[in-house]
């Protein structure tokens, strides 16, 4: 084991605290984009990105993407994109959370001294008709005994929000509070796909997908894309952006386990205090979360998951604007979230690290800036909570390591 | 469908529900496969199913996608078996809205036209449950 962290038993454990920093965050602006490839939009982002570290393609020596790249893993954009010398690939993909993992993966490389500027990217253009990214071409072995019975996206997430319905009480219009706060924030983003301001009535009013949740409680579906910089120490303390650091990172899978699922909770009981150990921090000192928000009920589920509150307070923790910027007790989302502003390739990882480096170089927009933004968290959920998923934790700091 | 799933398959188009056991932990094994995965054994045993089970959770899909765009609602669910796991299925032969968290619920098969048939669940007359 190698890194900078510390010793035990004679075995130096890493750790990835102050291992890397992100540089570069760039949200492709657009969230309708009928004219151009996913390569092309993929490039957009990356040329973003870089711009915004103040780096160019010749500096980059690693390139992660997932399953919306086209081409195997990453080797038909990094030839597009004309990088040479990558030394450090990773085509990991876990959905949604994907991104997430990445910046891990990118900082563990980092601390192994194999790479010094990483280049991560996510584009996609379901809105005009494009394929949904990822599926896999080989059949997953549950799919016999799953895929017979009309499974929607919305259908398994809404499984789970009626069981926590069932268990703890929580309401429709508990969780339309989460979309309230998203819709509060988003209309102070020009860029957001929908920027009106809604009431917990009009979410209750909205057309029911699948029962419990209702349209409103569903994310957008949009084009675009983003793309990440994460660069090593030594690299960041040359820029002169305002890079933020690495705190601690958390993966974590769950599934149905053998027939036990256990629909109350998703894999962030187990990502979040993997990356709050890691980062020395606790809930009560998070500034700012970007949470996925593919719905509603994915938002409510992380907050207690990540011990933001009780197990089974969610419902209550969300009212009284707790989740609303700039003074709310915990801001979430203010970019407008998925929920309003914007879910590129049906994949939200991207986008909440996106927010979350605003948030901590105090370039939110203003009437939704967290004042003295330290620390930020950053979760990804990708797959489906009512079945299977892989949970991604990231706390990010302000200050360089 | 595969050598190790077929017996599931086969007796399903019998209208019976089977499940598969390890014969070394004796776990039941949901949903079926080659070996335990609690135990990693592949030494496993098939047994019948009582059929029965309870609603654990449930969702009214308002429209469907692709084959079942226009099914019009259905109610996509996870029973739990009375012998424990959790499966995926619909609940049917009942009103949509009649369906509730803890509904007791037997076994039903649809024939998918390519000789098995699905394993699905109608209420159980009288037994609403809690």
């Amino acid at each position: 084991m190698m890194g900078t962290g510390a010793s035990e038993g004679g075995v130096r454990l890493m750790t990835l605290r102050g291992a890397a920093c992100i540089a570069g965050a760039y949200e492709h602006p657009l969230r309708e984009i009928p004219d151009r490839t996913i390569p092309e939009i993929h490039a957009d982002v990356a040329l973003g990105a870089l711009a915004d570290a103040g780096l160019t393609l010749g500096d980059v020596d690693a390139y992660y993407c997932a399953g919306d790249a086209p081409g195997i893993g990453g080797m038909s954009m990094i030839e597009y994109l004309g990088l040479r010398g990558v030394c450090s690939i990773d085509s990991t993909e876990t959905g949604g959370s994907s991104y997430l993992v990445h910046v891990a993966h990118a900082a563990a490389a980092m601390a192994a001294g194999k790479c010094r500027v990483a280049l991560i990217t996510l584009a996609g253009n379901p809105r005009s008709g494009g394929r949904p990214p990822g599926g896999g071409s080989t059949k997953s072995p549950e799919t016999a005994f799953e895929g017979g019975y009309g499974i929607t996206v919305p259908g398994l997430y809404a499984l789970t929000a009626q069981r926590h319905m069932h268990e703890f009480g929580t309401t429709s219009a508990q969780l339309a509070e989460i979309k309230v706060a998203a819709a509060h924030h988003a209309q102070y983003n020009p860029r957001a796909f929908l920027r009106d301001p809604v009431t917990v009535e009009e979410v209750l009013e909205s057309p029911m997908v699948s029962d419990p949740l209702h349209r409103l409680d569903c994310c957008v579906i949009t084009d675009g894309g983003g793309a990440l910089v994460v660069v090593h120490p030594d690299v960041a303390r040359d820029l002169p952006r305002q890079c933020v650091t690495v705190l601690g990172a958390g993966d974590a899978t769950k599934h149905a386990d053998n027939g036990r699922i256990d629909l109350t909770h998703t894999g962030a009981v187990w990502s979040g205090p993997r990356a709050f150990e890691e980062a020395g921090v606790t809930p009560a000192d998070i500034d700012y979360v970007s949470i996925y928000d593919s719905f509603t009920i994915t938002v409510l589920q992380t907050l207690e998951d990540l011990g933001f509150c009780e197990r089974g307070r969610g419902g209550e923790f969300v009212l009284d604007g707790t989740l609303q910027a700039p003074h709310g007790r915990l801001p979430f989302n203010t970019d407008g979230g998925g929920l309003c502003n914007n879910h590129p390739a049906n994949r939200g990882g991207m986008t909440k690290v996106i927010e979350a480096v605003r948030q901590l170089r105090s370039e939110a927009n203003p009437e939704v800036q967290v004042p003295d933004c330290e620390i930020a968290l950053a979760h990804g959920t990708g797959g489906a909570i009512g079945t299977r998923m892989v949970s991604a934790t990231l706390i990010l700091g302000r200050e360089a390591p | 469908m595969t050598a190790a799933t077929e017996p599931f398959w086969s007796a399903t188009a019998e209208g019976r529900l089977l499940l598969q056991r390890c014969d070394a932990c004796r776990t039941i094994i949901w949903y079926p496969r080659g070996f335990c995965p609690d135990c990693g054994s592949r030494s496993t045993s098939w047994e019948p199913a009582s059929g029965n089970g309870t609603v654990h959770s449930f969702t009214i899909t308002r429209r469907g996608q692709g084959h079942w765009r226009d099914a019009g609602p259905y109610v996509l669910a996870y029973v739990e078996l009375d012998e424990g796991p959790r499966m995926m299925t619909n609940i049917v032969e009942c009103p949509v809205d009649d369906v509730h968290i803890g509904q007791r619920v037997t076994v039903v098969f649809h024939d998918t036209g390519e000789g098995t048939s699905l394993p699905r669940f109608r209420p159980v007359d009288g037994g609403a449950g809690s």
